[in-house]
């Protein structure tokens, strides 16, 4: 459940649910920009281990396939007409006009369609809030302490919600699951690759940083506040995050100079692990990306001097629907901006959501995803982009669809720390590509094929094919 | 580009034709790409002659009298005004902030008899945003009220269909439905069980022919009572909000049994059983994107619904993403509809005159044709694609402000820096 659905039914749902499913919803991510993605972090003190719970994904082989004579955007800021996109063993290998295509290579007919990098949705409950979204598949927000930097999202998701599916009819290629935002601390995120799965580790994306999952605003002060503890408010909210930061400071310290000893071969005590404060110094270090649900511009900008404070770098503010106040600040932190176009008014801090957000903040250089936050959305993120764009241009701000574009595919793929993986169509880069049958811009536009590295995972001309969760076996669920 | 002179243009324009005066109800639209359900239809090198506030004439050979104000939409689009359903507009500000919600009722004493019309807010923020969307009239619909989950509450109350027009009165009519929740919520309200909600329905309905007594079995108060005499009679129509196949049946049946006159909303799982729907000449109210099995409910719910039913021949209106901050959305939720095969123009029907139709006010509203009042909206574009805006609206031929509490934060801010 998240925190818009529709209609008066859904409305008040969300009133008996405020507290619970509800307000966790919105949430936010942050990952430096540029930021070279690294493996898993290790744990701070077993740096040389293994990541815990590794990724078991292995992209599925498939012939090498060219897409001819479509208009591609290609999320570098250009469009090709009557262009080619050749994938070869997982990768791009070339894009542009004048590229020769091999023998023996699967070759699909653009004319007339278009050709996007795969989307990516930097800001996703699938698994962990599924549907249907009954109590018993309720595992986003471990909502009983603000403060739960220690459960990871991984744990929790269900890898046969059917909303995958959808996602993938979408035009979904990669996304970052988050906990919920009930706590300030709410947990690790997980970045997933959006393929058939029957194990979370099967969709785990290689390579892919941690990231950590904050909240500000109503719903940590509102969730604790009404059962008479903190925080209540917003300065508790700020105060508790510090009190975190000073503990996960001292953590760290310990470890280091732990580690310090073990170098030089002294006999040295490792300390005890504590998984959340693991995180939170994984964060200090620079190795987790935090994600921080934040609205109001007021409280994002004293959430960037919490950093400031405690030398940490927020990658994005998630929902962030006042960041238009703050465009500058913004672009000069070089933190991200995760967003929507049409939500607004559901609480009062968002009452000052509007449409023109994305574009006003794109204009002033800031890095712009339109993320879902929910099921339904998660699949015509293309057309919430489209709204964006449509309103940046009524209050006076053109932006070019080859800019835009990067809103649902580069700029979510920075916000988790893949941009030199996905995100484009770059010759190198994994072959995750959307064949849309017009413009990806148009209400009417329609996936009709999907790839994951080279994977054709959606093709609605072959319906057969479509993978089917369980949960949708032997019952009406469709993919549409 | 070419929509943003158009729109200093309309804007310079429309600058002309409104000031307040009845005379400014009075103008013509030329150069217009007329788009609208009925006998009108599409003409694209059209001319709107406004009377009064009313179409006077429409179509290709207007003869537009000396004098009058013009309006060139330059070739743009112009269709009806777009006309929502299973909104809370005028009812609500803040979903959160309990004391803005006017769309329910926690009385003991009513159900049926709680009237939407008494808790209208003409100044709502949400109205000049919905308007921007091209949106000029909308069913404002009670809600439920769980906050007491001891209450038994057969019915969410009556309706009502509001004008998008700035300025004061916003009811345009009263009573204009009854509204009904069944499926698992439903259930929750009345027994706990479908079958216990169902059979309680069925009784109370049996009780309505005779006259009201205190010791009545199922506890219905006398206001109650009364507002739901002419459900009954189908004097006035029930909206059901329903979303299994099953349940959908139990509702034609219903319907059926009581000579009630009802429409269905959500209706997720109806395209398994369009052609009951269709044989019982029963409107849908639905979204398309709604297409999600968040419950058991409505495993079955597709994108592929809204296209089912039309070629089945059920009338349907599409809604937007919620009752109020995203009513906007309808347009695009009919496009969307479009993509999985409803065609075209049953997709701007979907969002103009079958809402009209399905309440009836099709003599008045829904359609660009001589007579009707003048609900119209010219676009820079498609009117059911998202990068399409309005560049004007009229509410009774009354020229609207196009700008929102949105526009104008927007504009506070979009300033570039120096």
């Amino acid at each position: 459940m998240t925190e818009s659905q529709e209609g008066v039914r859904v409305k008040r749902k969300l009133r008996s649910v405020l507290g619970l499913g509800a307000l966790v919803l919105a949430i936010g991510a942050a990952v430096p920009l540029g930021a070279a993605p690294t493996e898993t972090p290790a744990l701070p003190a077993k740096a040389a281990a293994p990541a815990p719970y590794p990724s078991t994904y292995r992209a599925r082989p498939e012939p090498d396939t060219a897409i001819v004579n479509a208009s591609i955007l290609t999320a570098t800021g250009t469009r090709i007409d009557n262009g080619t996109i050749l994938m070869a063993q997982g990768r791009i290998v070339a894009v542009g006009r004048d590229v020769a295509v091999p023998a023996g290579a699967r070759t699909i007919d653009g004319t007339g369609k278009w050709v996007t990098p795969g989307i990516i949705d930097s800001h996703s409950h699938l698994g962990v809030f599924p549907a249907p979204g009954v109590d018993g598949h309720a595992d986003g927000n471990e909502n009983i302490d603000p403060y739960t930097a220690h459960v990871w999202a991984e744990h929790s998701v269900w890898p046969q919600d059917p909303v995958f599916t959808k996602a993938r009819a979408g035009g979904v290629t990669s996304l970052l699951v988050l906990p919920g935002s009930a706590n300030l601390f709410g947990g690790r995120g997980v970045t997933l690759r959006n393929v058939p799965a029957v194990t979370v580790q099967q969709m785990k994306f290689p390579g892919a940083p941690a990231t950590l999952k904050m909240a500000c605003g109503e719903n940590p002060k509102g969730r604790y506040g009404s059962r008479g503890r903190a925080p209540a408010t917003r300065m508790g909210n700020v105060a508790g995050f510090r009190r975190s930061w000073i503990d996960a400071a001292e953590y760290a310290r310990k470890w280091d100079a732990y580690e310090r000893k073990r170098a030089k071969g002294e006999p040295a005590e490792a300390p005890k692990r504590d998984l959340g404060l693991e995180t939170l110094a994984g964060v200090l270090k620079g190795e987790i990306l935090v994600q921080n649900h934040c609205y109001r511009a007021d409280e994002m900008a004293v959430m960037l001097d919490v950093g400031h404070e405690f030398g940490y770098r927020t990658t994005a503010f998630h929902h962030a629907v006042e960041a238009y106040k703050i465009a500058d600040l913004l672009a000069t932190e070089q933190t991200c901006v995760a967003t929507w176009a049409t939500r607004w008014g559901f609480k009062m801090e968002a009452f000052d959501g509007i449409e023109e957000n994305g574009a006003i903040l794109a204009s002033h250089g800031v890095c712009v995803a339109i993320h879902s936050d929910e099921q339904r959305l998660i699949q015509r993120l293309n057309v919430e982009a489209a709204v964006a764009l449509a309103a940046g241009r009524r209050a006076g701000i053109a932006i070019a669809q080859e800019e835009a574009i990067k809103w649902i595919t580069l700029n979510p793929a920075r916000i988790m720390g893949i941009a030199d993986r996905t995100g484009s169509l770059e010759p190198g880069k994994l072959a995750d590509v959307v064949l849309w049958s017009r413009n990806p811009f148009s209400v009417y536009a329609v996936a009709e094929k999907v790839f994951i590295e080279g994977a054709l995972v959606h093709d609605t001309e072959s319906p057969g094919s479509i993978y089917r969760s369980d949960f949708e076996v032997g019952q009406p669920v469709g993919v549409e | 580009m070419k929509s943003n002179r158009l729109a200093l243009v309309l804007g310079a324009l429309l600058g002309l034709a409104s000031p307040q005066t009845a005379a400014a109800q009075t103008f013509a639209i030329t150069n217009a790409h007329i788009l609208t359900p009925g006998p009108v239809g599409e003409v694209e090198q059209g001319t709107i002659l406004v009377r009064d506030g009313r179409i006077g004439a429409a179509g290709r050979d207007v003869a537009v009298p000396s004098g009058i104000a013009i309006v060139d939409a330059r070739g743009g689009y112009v269709t009806p005004g777009l006309f929502a359903v299973n909104t809370a507009l005028g009812l609500v500000e803040v979903s959160s902030v309990d004391g803005t919600l006017d769309a329910r009722t926690a009385s003991l004493r009513i159900s049926a008899a709680f009237d939407v019309q008494y808790g209208l807010n003409p100044a709502s923020t949400l109205l000049p945003v919905a308007r921007l969307g091209g949106i000029t009239r909308a069913v404002v619909m009670p809600d439920h009220d769980d906050s007491n989950k001891e209450r038994e509450a057969p019915f969410a109350g009556k309706a009502a269909l509001i004008s998008l027009g700035e300025g004061g009165n916003i009811l345009y009519r009263a009573g204009t439905a009854m509204v009904l929740e069944l499926g698992e919520d439903g259930a929750a309200r009345l027994g706990g069980s479908r079958a216990s909600q169902l059979g309680q329905l069925r009784e109370i309905f049996a009780g309505l022919k005779g006259r009201w007594t205190q010791d009545n079995a199922w506890g219905l108060s006398e206001a109650d009572h009364r507002a739901l005499a002419p459900v009954v009679g189908g004097r006035m129509p029930l909206v059901v909000i329903v979303h299994r196949a099953a349940d959908i049946r139990q509702v034609l049946g219903l319907a059926r049994d009581f000579r009630i006159k009802v429409i269905l909303s959500g209706a997720e799982e109806g395209w398994q059983v369009a052609d009951e729907i269709a044989a019982a000449g029963v409107p849908v109210l639905l979204n398309p994107t709604s297409n999600i099995p968040s419950s058991f409910d409505l495993l079955g719910a597709s994108l592929r619904n809204a296209a089912i039913l039309h070629r089945a021949g059920v009338v349907i209106a599409i809604s937007g993403n919620d009752a109020g901050h995203r009513v906007r959305d309808m347009r695009y939720n009919a496009g969307l509809a479009v993509s999985r095969g409803l065609p075209q123009a049953a997709g701007l029907e979907a969002i103009t005159l079958a809402p009209a139709r399905i309440f009836g006010v099709a003599d008045q509203l829904g359609s660009i044709e001589p007579g009707k009042v003048a609900d119209l909206a010219i676009w820079d574009g498609d009117p059911l694609e998202a990068l399409s805006e309005p560049v004007a609206v009229y509410v009774s031929g009354k020229a609207q402000p196009m700008e929102s509490r949105g526009t104008q934060l927007g504009q506070r801010y979009a300033k570039r820096p120096d």
